[in-house]
């Protein structure tokens, strides 16, 4: 299947896609703020950020019904954020605090909710994989009809357990949605120089697991091929798989200076397929909103993410006892170990 | 109010940088992304973008500046209509409280150690009717009846189901329980564990047989980074009940690959636990404890026990703690302790010190994480002496570390220096000959006590 062309006419309403602008800026700014962070000392570690890929997330959870799950590799910020985790709980968790969604002990590459039924924050390249298929082999077994969405990158695609997976989800028709978020380096390695066959959607075919590829840096497209996929595995027919092309603007991490790609490069894809440009441009085009009416969602936007920050500065660190819980998940001591 | 831009962190480690080349020049508009300066870190050069728009106010840090320290205001920035004099917003940074550095250190231990007290509490009540069965049968029995007893634990691995276990443990569980709870895999371990920690997230009891724990290696990433780890990382949110069980250790002529005991390795990880029993009832009243535990467990068989044969109580419910060592033998000259197909070799060293007139006692220590320090250190501050027993590798090993709490806590009651009998520290040969050489025997054990005993 080729990549979907974006010329079609939305059949969206305005509300809806305001809803996706505020979400996807939120995202942004959110990612913004804790570079930021970052560079003041405050954010330590490792600290992969989400700018760019933001249609991705946004779209597929537009197309997620309540009690759905998902799971995700260590560039987790955005499908927190998109599926309703607590900006302030997400930063404190970046800055290490005791208000953090792990209170302080995962940082940025381990984040969970169980309440939102995300699953994680996995630091390991591809662990995602087998995991979200066993997330999704629980619902089976229980028979609830819920999905599993398991994000992982090109990078990821070239694990040898993500193919174990593939095979087990398709022998034993488990509802899960594979989503390769493909924004085309692998840390500093192109895909071209990583990977063998461009169309990594197609690798399911050997499997018998479905495949497509969609226009990542179109939310409408990627709720669009969600929907359809959301629609397979909840009738039973097993997984799917969905490559979204998408582009990070920023480095692999903070400390990555981004040496394996032109500057030119990144700002042609900030110019010219921007996901959330693109959407502001449909609400003003469309008669959906005013400038005044953006700005007014900027602001508010950027209130939520000035409050994240400042609760990631002012929540305390955690207890010292903190060292010691959480360790064992029943009374056991762990010091006595 | 003008905005100070600052210098940034850009590595994990990076505390000063030098301030390279602006590429932006006072008065400029800058919209956020903008490349405006290059800084060389500790480990490379990096672009650095403007986060906020608005105009440069005035460059406080010329280019090529050396040592320029994190968070120092490098710039600054106007926002819209502000002339370049305009006062500088009192910095974020300097308004953040300052993370802690150092924090004081926590004791790792607790300050008062009570005196070790032996743990010999009986497993079963005096007058239990008891029967013989093998350790196989009691594996079985352990997880037929938690699988009765509870419909969220299932049983997946190679060979478990249509071929009844590829050592016949799992015999008849298809039968009683059907191919939705009684899963057979792919050969594919790195994958199916990944699948196991994935449904036990999702709220299921999975019981994971490797068919060897040597083949357990290609999923260790899971066992451990998943595994254990999570409910550490999602600050008790979530975390993964299950048993990963199966041999461990060598079997007879299978070489290198197929013969390596992980006892010591598992024992290791904080968020495991971890068993490796001796007998049938400790199979069977583990397993069922392992079955039950809200943590991933680790449950190290033996092929060459499964055929042996115990005693086994006649009970509707019968289970063992974790973290209670079992005092086989009581004796007042020396502390054998051991644990698993060890266990073999410290009660035949036992019967032959006893002949000669030297009294063993002989701990089977049946949980490695939690261990029972106590009932080992009460004994050995009765017999003085001690010798460990394992067949894993000697560095690192169990007795290492044994070896070690004894010493910390239990130094002035030893009359020699605690010997550990381990396996050699080779890859396991084939020859015969060799493979009997690589492994613990009776006669190393007896040796190593009579060391200890000055005999």
């Amino acid at each position: 299947m080729a990549a979907k062309k974006a010329a079609k006419k939305p059949n969206v309403s305005g509300e809806t896609l305001t809803k996706y602008y505020r979400e996807m800026l939120l995202i942004r700014r959110f990612e913004e703020k804790a570079g930021q962070l970052y560079g003041m000392g405050l954010i330590g570690g490792f600290c992969h950020l989400y700018i760019g890929q933001e249609a991705v997330v946004v779209g597929l959870e537009a197309a997620a019904e309540e009690g759905d799950k998902r799971i995700t590799s260590y560039r987790d910020h955005g499908h927190m954020l998109a599926c309703g985790m607590e900006a302030n709980g997400v930063m404190a968790e970046l800055t290490g605090r005791e208000g953090g969604y792990s209170k302080g002990k995962g940082g940025s590459m381990h984040m969970f909710s169980k309440e939102k039924h995300f699953y994680g924050g996995h630091g390991i390249v591809g662990a995602q994989v087998p995991l979200g298929a066993g997330l999704a082999f629980a619902d089976k077994y229980k028979g609830n009809g819920r999905v599993t969405f398991t994000y992982f990158g090109d990078g990821a695609a070239n694990q040898g357990q993500v193919y174990e997976t593939f095979n087990m989800a398709a022998l034993w028709d488990l509802p899960v949605i594979f989503v390769i978020e493909n924004n085309q380096y692998a840390m500093g390695t192109s895909q071209k120089r990583s990977t063998s066959s461009p169309d990594i959607y197609t690798r399911g075919a050997a499997f018998g697991i479905p495949g497509e590829t969609v226009d990542g840096m179109d939310v409408l497209a990627v709720k669009e091929a969600g929907d359809k996929a959301v629609m397979h595995c909840r009738s039973g027919k097993g997984p799917y798989i969905l490559e979204v092309k998408t582009y990070r603007y920023r480095g692999h991490s903070m400390s990555d200076p981004a040496k394996y790609r032109t500057r030119e490069e990144v700002q042609r894809v900030r110019e010219e397929r921007d996901p959330i440009e693109r959407v502001r441009e449909m609400l003003l085009t469309g008669k959906h909103a005013s400038e005044d009416d953006l700005k007014a969602i900027d602001k508010e936007i950027k209130a939520i993410v000035n409050e994240s920050a400042e609760f990631a500065k002012t929540s305390p660190e955690p207890a010292l006892e903190e060292l010691w819980t959480d360790i064992y998940a029943d009374a056991h001591p762990a010091a006595e170990v | 109010m003008a905005i100070e831009i600052l210098m940034p962190a850009l590595s994990p480690t990076m505390e000063e940088g030098t301030l390279a080349k602006w590429l932006v020049k006072e008065g400029d508009s800058v919209s956020s992304g903008d490349i405006i300066a290059e800084i060389e870190t500790d480990k490379a050069t990096m672009e650095f973008e403007a986060v906020d728009e608005g105009v440069i106010g005035s460059i406080l840090i010329a280019e090529g500046s050396e040592g320029v320290k994190v968070n120092t205001a490098i710039a600054t920035l106007l926002e819209d209509g502000e002339e370049a004099g305009a006062a500088v917003a009192s910095s974020p940074a300097a308004a953040a409280p300052a993370p802690v550095a150092a924090s004081a250190p926590v004791a790792a231990t607790p300050t008062t150690t009570p005196a070790p007290v032996a743990n010999v509490e009986p497993d079963w009540p005096e007058g239990t009717e008891v029967k013989q069965q093998t350790v196989r049968e009691a594996i079985r029995d352990a997880m037929a009846e938690e699988m009765r007893g509870s419909d969220d634990v299932f049983l997946m691995g190679e060979e478990v189901a249509e071929y009844q276990g590829a050592y016949k443990i799992s015999q008849g569980l298809l039968d009683e329980f059907g191919a939705k709870r009684v899963i057979d895999t792919p050969i594919t371990e790195h994958g199916f564990a990944g699948i196991a920690v994935g449904a036990s997230f999702g709220g299921l009891r999975p019981i994971v047989e490797f068919m060897t724990f040597n083949f357990a290696m290609q999923a260790i990433d899971h066992i451990i980074n998943s595994a254990a780890k999570t409910l550490y990382m999602s600050g008790g949110q979530m975390g993964a009940p299950m048993v990963f069980r199966g041999p461990n250790g060598a079997a007879a002529r299978v070489g290198a690959q197929h013969s390596h005991d992980y006892a010591a390795w598992y024992a290791q990880i904080p968020g495991l636990k971890v068993v490796m029993p001796y007998s049938a009832s400790d199979a069977k009243g583990l397993l069922k404890t392992a079955i039950r535990d809200p943590n991933p467990v680790i449950f190290l068989e033996n092929e060459i026990l499964y055929g042996r044969s115990f005693e086994v109580p006649v009970m509707d419910d019968f289970t063992v703690p974790f973290g209670k060592a079992r005092i086989w033998r009581e004796g007042s000259d020396v502390t054998i302790v051991s644990f698993g197909i060890g266990m073999t070799y410290a009660l035949e060293a036992a019967d032959r010190l006893a002949e000669e007139g030297i009294s063993a006692e002989v701990i089977d220590l049946r949980t490695l994480r939690p261990i029972d320090y106590d009932t080992v250190l009460a004994s050995v501050m009765k017999t003085n002496r001690c010798v460990t027993v394992e067949e894993g590798f000697p560095v690192g090993s169990i007795g290492n570390h044994l070896s070690a709490t004894i010493m910390e806590r239990a130094f002035d009651y030893l009359d020699a220096p605690v010997i550990n009998c381990a396996g050699k520290d080779v890859p396991m040969p084939y020859a015969a000959n060799l493979e009997k050489l690589a492994l613990i025997t009776t006669d190393e054990v007896v040796t190593a006590v009579k060391q200890v005993t000055y005999r």
